[in-house]
């Protein structure tokens, strides 16, 4: 049997979830929360993973409720979690504005741009919620934009009809950040939190079929030791460096994630990731990451290609009647704002027609000559001085002068580790946060939603729901000889020392480059069944080469950061292999997953909702063997599914 | 490009370290310096040496995890720009650079280009901070803040602490950091409450963590990725005197 011949195993039910009317269901669910007694929180311990905006506004709640709380990061410090770079802002329906904004329109609006993918419930809550993440972000200082009256300011943002979106410049993931890590350092120095930077999971422990603790790698000495809690929280991020090349940190992976997956938490939706229109494109073979260029370029900018192919011109001496702006003439309505899978994909069959620009033709301009003619220089200036000034010092290239040149790249993974409403995976104890999780964006992310998730999740919801499992498990102490702990202990020993002891031919570098060139051919922005076929019988020969003939220099007991990356590479191969099973076996178009075979006549997604209204939540069963999948069926009360129209 | 490197190897924190030169033939104008080292431990790994550590991670100017000395200049010659936004084309064919870590007493070197800047976070958590539980906020638009604050606020916030300020200082002082927590917060109204605790408790965290006083240098505002003016120092100064002042009257 092979990996693509998944089986079928018993439907995946969301037990935590409320039901009656949907405004009612959160402040239900926290009222039949259980509570902890304040005296028993402070002998209860929590293992926090990640100290991103999810992880950090997490362990900082946690201890400021009484909770003992260990908090890991693989960086020198917690500030500088990935979300640090998130640049364009954060969504609350606040109605400041008075543009007609509410609870429920966001709501709405993010069930709908999830593709009808995402769970009502859990959006319904996000949208409650993000009215409290401003006043709570506010209240620690996190400087945001405001008017000259003193109040804040706001912007539309991906599209969106109303302006929601609080912002710091284009520093806002910074921002919020920073307030979250102060809030932790607040717990630090309080005793509530034990801080645990350039440490990495390596692996889960699993007792008596309860998340009990985490066995942690040391990255200054090499130290492996076991850390034990009443509960484990992952808030490590997305998975988005599978494709090598994305916008995320170098050293954003799904180790942590995966090991717990290996231990029994499913995986959900691992297919579903997010392409942003606005990267810079890649200049060469040593290209190492990709930097995003603010969306909200796209509100002034124009994007277009020569008409003819291989018109490889100065773009200025290009006539506009030899230009083909190809969004504003595809989706009159939305023109450039159109969102980001759309403006991805159409990016991508340009080029593909060979009408792409710059190195490789693998790139479309972003002209600014229209509105620096309308508005002038300085106007220009002060609405994206930075961004500009950033494009000139990667690419060397003036935007005043010459349109920019942009082209799609990795950004953001939906999928993640299957939580119910409170949540908890599939394994009692682990709980899951922020980008780690699948709950609350579908199909597609709407732009700015994701700090508000991180946030949500972190601050209010998991503070509130982790109580009812601490309160009902009851758990005596885990002994450290127990044998889960010791096997746990054991396995990280045996993986690191398989990875010393191979000394092939090959660095790691070499391989993540291959499988990520692999997964952006054939699992990127347009999938097909001969393609992902082709990657599901690649991928596991390539695995095969990585554990026989990769080179990972020095030794397990010091900094060693080629070993870091080694264990990192050997996650994603297995990771990679389901995203490419979840993408195949999904056989409809939904938000960032186009495959070409549903689309409409006019070449746009087709979603398949008759067959294909649930998510996808994955078991392990071994590495290269076939898993199980388990259905959750979603239900539209409140949002009636509709194709997505932009034209 | 033909470029020579001499970088400085450590092995661990007991090590003295020396620099030691390696050639890459085949670097690109486009490339960042942190590719031209992936470069060049891709060759090392290869050739059975171990590759240069270096401390890194978003590669677009905003985590502050890159912290190198490039011709003596911390994160090199370009004007507001962190190493892993300098584009070799900054540099010339057949140059010779050199790259140390970010020195200071403060920064105990880890290994080769990686050192620990710990004593930062401890710094924020000795008082760089506005006592908020979750939970107790009032409705953001509860307090007006003038824009001009917000902006000056901001300025000051967008601090990445990344530690080139310290590198900088012929003192080793962490001053500008310091002073960039302290504008932020005490531009704020909501930061008005704890003014004089916490610009106390963070002074003193400074000096017990190892950093020098400040001699008003300015060299530290230049080398800074994110142009913190040296103004925030004067803030520093002035809210640590008004807070001693308060203290003795207090007692």
């Amino acid at each position: 049997m092979s990996y693509a011949d998944f089986t079928l195993g018993a439907p995946v039910a969301d037990a935590a979830a409320p039901d009656g009317p949907i405004e009612t269901r959160w402040e239900r669910r926290r009222f039949g929360v259980k509570l902890v007694n304040p005296a028993n929180k402070r002998k209860m311990h929590v293992i926090v993973v990640g100290t991103g905006l999810a992880g950090g506004s997490a362990s900082a709640t946690l201890a400021e409720l009484g909770y003992r709380v260990s908090s890991f990061c693989y960086q020198d410090s917690p500030r500088r979690a990935h979300s640090i770079a998130a640049q364009g802002g954060i969504n609350a329906a606040k109605n400041y504005r008075n543009d007609g904004d509410s609870v429920h329109r966001l709501f709405y609006d993010t069930v709908k741009g999830g593709d009808f993918r995402a769970r009502e419930s859990n959006v319904h809550r996000l949208a409650e919620i993000s009215r409290q993440i401003i006043d709570q972000c506010v209240a620690q200082g996190v400087p945001f934009a405001r008017e000259y009256g003193g109040l804040l300011d706001n912007r539309s943002f991906g599209g969106a009809q109303v302006s929601r979106t609080f912002y710091a410049r284009g520093q806002t993931g910074q921002q919020l950040l920073l307030g979250a890590y102060q809030a932790l350092e607040r717990q630090v120095d309080a005793g509530g939190v034990t801080m645990y930077p350039r440490h990495e999971m390596l692996e889960l422990i699993v007792v008596d079929g309860h998340a009990r603790g985490i066995v942690a790698r040391d990255l200054i000495t090499g130290e492996t030791r076991s850390h034990l809690a009443d509960a484990v929280v992952l808030a490590s991020g997305g998975y988005g460096n599978v494709f090598f090349l994305s916008t995320n940190a170098k050293g954003c992976n799904v180790t942590a994630s995966w090991r717990a997956h290996r231990k029994g938490a499913l995986f959900a939706n691992p297919c579903f990731t997010q392409i942003h229109p606005t990267c810079i494109p890649v200049s060469g073979d040593h290209q190492s990451k990709l930097t995003l260029m603010s969306e909200s370029l796209r509100n002034d900018g124009r994007v277009w290609v020569p008409e003819r192919k291989g018109d490889d011109r100065d773009p200025n001496l290009i006539p506009e009647a030899e230009r083909d702006y190809f969004l504003e003439r595809q989706y009159p309505a939305f023109g450039n704002l159109v969102p980001r899978d759309i403006a991805s994909r159409a990016a991508k069959n340009v080029c593909d027609e060979g009408r792409g620009v710059g190195p490789g033709g693998l790139g479309v301009f972003l002209d600014f000559a229209e509105v620096i003619g309308r508005l002038g220089r300085p106007a220009v200036e002060a609405k994206y001085g930075n961004l500009f000034q950033m494009y000139q010092r990667i690419t060397g290239e003036d935007p005043y002068q010459v349109p920019m040149r942009i082209y799609p790249a990795v950004h953001y993974t939906m999928g993640g580790l299957w939580v119910d409403y409170d949540l908890q995976s599939t394994i009692p104890g682990l709980f899951v946060v922020g980008e780690a999780n699948f709950s609350d964006h579908g199909a597609n992310r709407l732009g700015a939603s994701a700090l508000m998730q991180g946030l949500a999740d972190g601050y209010f919801v998991l503070p509130s729901t982790i109580g009812d499992y601490l309160a009902t498990a009851k758990h005596e102490p885990v002994d450290p000889d127990h044998p889960a702990v010791r096997a746990a202990e054991d396995d990280v020993a045996q993986r690191i020392d398989t990875l010393l002891s191979i000394r092939g031919t090959r660095t790691v570098d070499s391989f993540h480059r291959e499988l990520g060139h692999l997964m952006w051919e054939h699992c990127g922005m347009e999938r097909t069944e001969a393609g992902l076929r082709k990657a599901l019988d690649r991928i596991p020969e390539l695995r095969k080469e990585f554990w026989e003939t990769v080179l990972v220099p020095g030794t397990g007991v010091e900094l060693n950061q080629s070993l870091e990356r080694a264990g990192r590479v050997g996650d994603f191969f297995e990771l990679a292999e389901l995203m490419c099973l979840d993408a195949l076996h999904r056989n409809e178009s939904c938000g960032g997953h186009f495959r070409a075979e549903s689309q409409t006549p006019d070449g746009e997604a087709a979603r398949d909702d008759e067959n294909f209204s649930y998510a996808a939540a994955w078991e392990f069963t071994g590495r290269g063997e076939a898993p199980v999948l388990h259905k959750e069926d979603l239900t539209f009360e409140y949002v009636a599914p509709t194709q997505r129209s932009y034209k | 490009m033909r470029l020579h490197l001499k970088v400085w190897r450590q092995r661990d924190a007991d090590d003295r370290g020396a620099m030691a030169s390696y050639d890459v033939d085949d670097a690109s104008p486009d490339m960042s310096f942190l590719e031209l080292l992936d470069v060049l431990n891709e060759k090392l790994t290869v050739e059975g040496e171990e590759p240069v550590a270096f401390d890194h991670d978003c590669r677009e100017g905003i985590c502050g995890a890159c912290s190198m000395v490039i011709d003596g200049q911390p994160h090199g010659p370009e004007k507001a720009t962190t190493t892993c936004q300098l584009h070799m084309r900054h540099f010339s064919d057949g140059d010779t650079i050199t790259v140390e870590p970010f020195r200071a007493g403060a920064f105990p070197v880890v290994k080769d280009l990686v050192v620990d800047r710990g004593a930062f976070d401890r710094i924020i958590a000795a008082g760089g901070y506005i006592s908020a539980p979750t939970g107790s906020a009032p409705d953001a638009h509860a307090v007006p803040v003038p824009k001009d604050q917000a902006d000056r606020a901001f300025t000051a916030a967008a601090c990445i602490g990344c530690g080139a300020c310290v590198a900088a200082c012929p003192n080793g002082s962490a001053s500008l950091f310091l002073g960039a927590k302290i504008t932020h917060l005490g531009e704020l109204p909501q930061g008005q409450p704890e003014r004089n605790s916490r610009v106390l408790a963070m002074v003193d965290e400074h000096d017990a963590a190892g950093f020098g006083g400040c001699t008003n240098t300015g060299e530290c505002a230049v080398a800074c990725p994110k142009e913190i003016p040296l103004d925030v120092i004067s803030q520093l100064n002035r809210d640590y005197l008004a807070a001693r002042k308060a203290r003795r009257r207090s007692a």
